[in-house]
């Protein structure tokens, strides 16, 4: 099975909902550790993607997705603009001209985008970013396809490693970024990065799930999430 | 009667939050359209009269919020353009490219960046896409605030009031000729010889976001805040202004170390939400203080220059002045919000 351009649309518009929803809730995880911008930053740049997209949505799925890097590195700011930017623009550029593209093409501009993400912010894995939630869900993504499962049951166990990787970062003491200064005081707090970057494989996971799940809803996420209580 | 929340709620002359940065940016171009120019999408407040062929030019830039920094030393002296973000949230690559390309006089342009892991980042990518189109980059961090741990396990020390000392020595530096490389010499000296420490009385509110940034009761200060209302080394109770300044100048001068027969700048900074007042009260403090160590204050600025918001509360910078470093201080400058010798 391949994956279509349109799929990938389908993928982004899930995410922009999602961060949109729950702009408040990553704000409130980042005001916790951070400087409490996360979840505006990302939905500001979301929003200006979805405007970016509209007009490539039949080009190819390497110019979708660096379009929608390049329109994250122009409105997000912050870590996020160029941690995000940069994940999309090298999974694009490892996509470029592929109207479909193949389940291992998939996953490794997936890696080349998580590639990017640590050249650029330099973290290690249990730095407490989001490398620890992608790093452990692209693994089993690989690991799946080779063991010869679909790419929606392969992005279905990566989701799982997501949630667990985004988990794993509440007891881990920050390392990087902002939230570093805290030094033990990050430690209980949950990762606003590794969260966003959850919502990333998750939504992947309904556009790309077989058989098609229903367009994503506002009531889909909403009462999931705690509300961060400081 | 008022309620006890009154604090927490957004009330600020903005039209909407969207709009603040925007609306601000059109009224600076309007009050000092002798002294400035602005662009938008992407947003940049470049100096008038810029480039000046053959000056190395001078960019800087950060999250709003931190007023007059960085666009109100955008001028002759001092920096050739400022790149705004959104409020205490780091500019992006577009706009330091161009504000790159539009102050290039073809002798290079110098990066000021704060020692923050966005700004870094897009700083970063900025000087890529410059450098691809031809012009030569450097960029200076600067790390001076002690409340913060430098170690391997941090981002490292952030960036504060060293910043404006420093965009005004080497803006002065870069105006009588410096070349991109003395001039890069000059802004590490100047940020390896200042070190800052602030407090807050009060928080301050992200339009945005819409509440305050951190609660804080009436009877407590937090020690080594940031520029953004990060929470620094430690919660305590209230204290008169001079034990304050006592705190804040002995750990500054404990850090570098300043010595006795040393020179220095001294500069007390108001968080935006101070009176000039209290920051008179809290100079004449750090100023005795410093006499009583040994050490001779030759220049002093007070005043609030890197703000965050609305917080109350002060930021004590100490610079270790040399000939040189002196010499560029002194020398004339014209922007919005500093001006002398002219």
């Amino acid at each position: 099975m391949a994956v279509t351009t349109a799929q990938l649309v389908d993928w982004i518009e899930r995410y922009a909902a999602v961060i949109a929803e729950q702009k408040q809730y990553l704000t409130g995880l980042d005001a916790a550790i951070g400087d409490g911008d996360h979840g505006i930053n990302m939905d500001r740049g979301f929003q200006q993607v979805l405007i970016k997209i509209a007009p490539v949505k039949d080009k190819d799925a390497g110019t979708l997705l660096k379009t929608t890097g390049m329109a994250l590195v122009g409105s997000v700011g912050g870590a996020g603009g160029p941690l995000y930017g940069t994940f999309f623009i090298r999974a694009g550029t490892a996509l470029d001209g592929k109207a479909e593209v193949a389940d291992a093409d998939l996953v490794a501009a997936l890696e080349a985008g998580l590639k990017g993400v640590v050249e650029r912010g330099k973290a290690n894995l249990k730095d407490k970013t989001m490398v620890d939630v992608l790093t452990p869900a692209l693994e089993q993504a690989r690991a799946r396809l080779k063991e010869g499962a679909s790419i929606a049951d392969a992005l279905s166990a990566a989701t799982d490693a997501a949630e667990a990787g985004m988990k794993a970062t509440i007891p881990l003491k920050a390392l990087k970024g902002r939230a570093s200064y805290l030094g033990d005081r990050s430690i209980g707090h949950q990762d606003p990065g590794a969260t966003s970057s959850y919502y990333l494989l998750r939504t992947l996971r309904e556009a790309l799930a077989d058989p098609p799940q229903g367009a994503s809803t506002s009531t889909s996420y909403v009462g999931r999430e705690q509300q961060p209580t400081s | 009667m008022a309620e006890a929340t009154v604090t927490t709620r957004l009330k600020k002359l903005i039209n909407t939050p969207e709009s603040e940065v925007k609306d601000a940016l059109a009224g600076m171009a309007l009050a000092h359209a002798d002294l400035i120019r602005v662009e938008y999408d992407p947003n940049v407040i470049i100096r008038k009269d810029a480039p000046k062929k053959g000056k190395v030019g001078l960019v800087s830039g950060g999250g709003s919020g931190h007023e007059p920094m960085h666009g109100g030393y955008v001028g002759r002296g001092m920096l050739d353009a400022a790149c705004p973000g959104a409020v205490f949230t780091s500019p992006t690559p577009d706009q330091m490219a161009r504000a790159t390309k539009a102050v290039d006089g073809g002798a290079g342009v110098l990066h000021v960046v704060k020692n923050y892991t966005g700004d870094i980042m897009n700083f970063e990518m900025a000087a890529e896409l410059a450098r691809g189109e031809g012009s030569q980059v450097n960029a200076v961090i600067t790390n001076d605030d002690v409340a913060v741990q430098d170690s391997l396990y941090t981002a490292g020390r952030r960036g504060v009031g060293v910043t404006v000392l420093l965009e005004k020595i080497v803006g002065g530096a870069a105006e009588a000729g410096y070349d991109l490389q003395k001039a890069t010499e000059l802004a590490k000296k100047v940020n390896a010889n200042g070190r800052s420490m602030g407090m807050a009385l009060t928080s301050c509110i992200v339009p945005a976001a819409g509440k305050v940034t951190f609660e804080i009761a009436d009877d407590e200060m937090e020690l080594g805040i940031g520029i953004h209302g990060e929470p620094g080394r430690e919660r305590t109770k209230l204290k008169p202004a001079d034990e304050i300044a006592e705190i804040l100048t002995s750990t500054v001068v404990k850090d570098l170390p300043f010595k006795r027969g040393d020179e220095v700048l001294a500069f007390v900074n108001g968080m935006g939400g101070t009176p000039l007042i209290e920051l008179y009260v809290v100079y004449n403090a750090v100023h005795q203080y410093l006499t009583k160590e040994g050490i001779k204050v030759s220049r002093s600025l007070v005043g609030s220059y890197i703000t965050s918001l609305e917080m109350a509360g002060t930021s004590v910078t100490l610079l270790k002045l040399d000939a040189e470093t002196t010499k560029f201080w002194d020398a004339p400058v014209h922007t919005p919000a500093l001006r002398w010798g002219v």
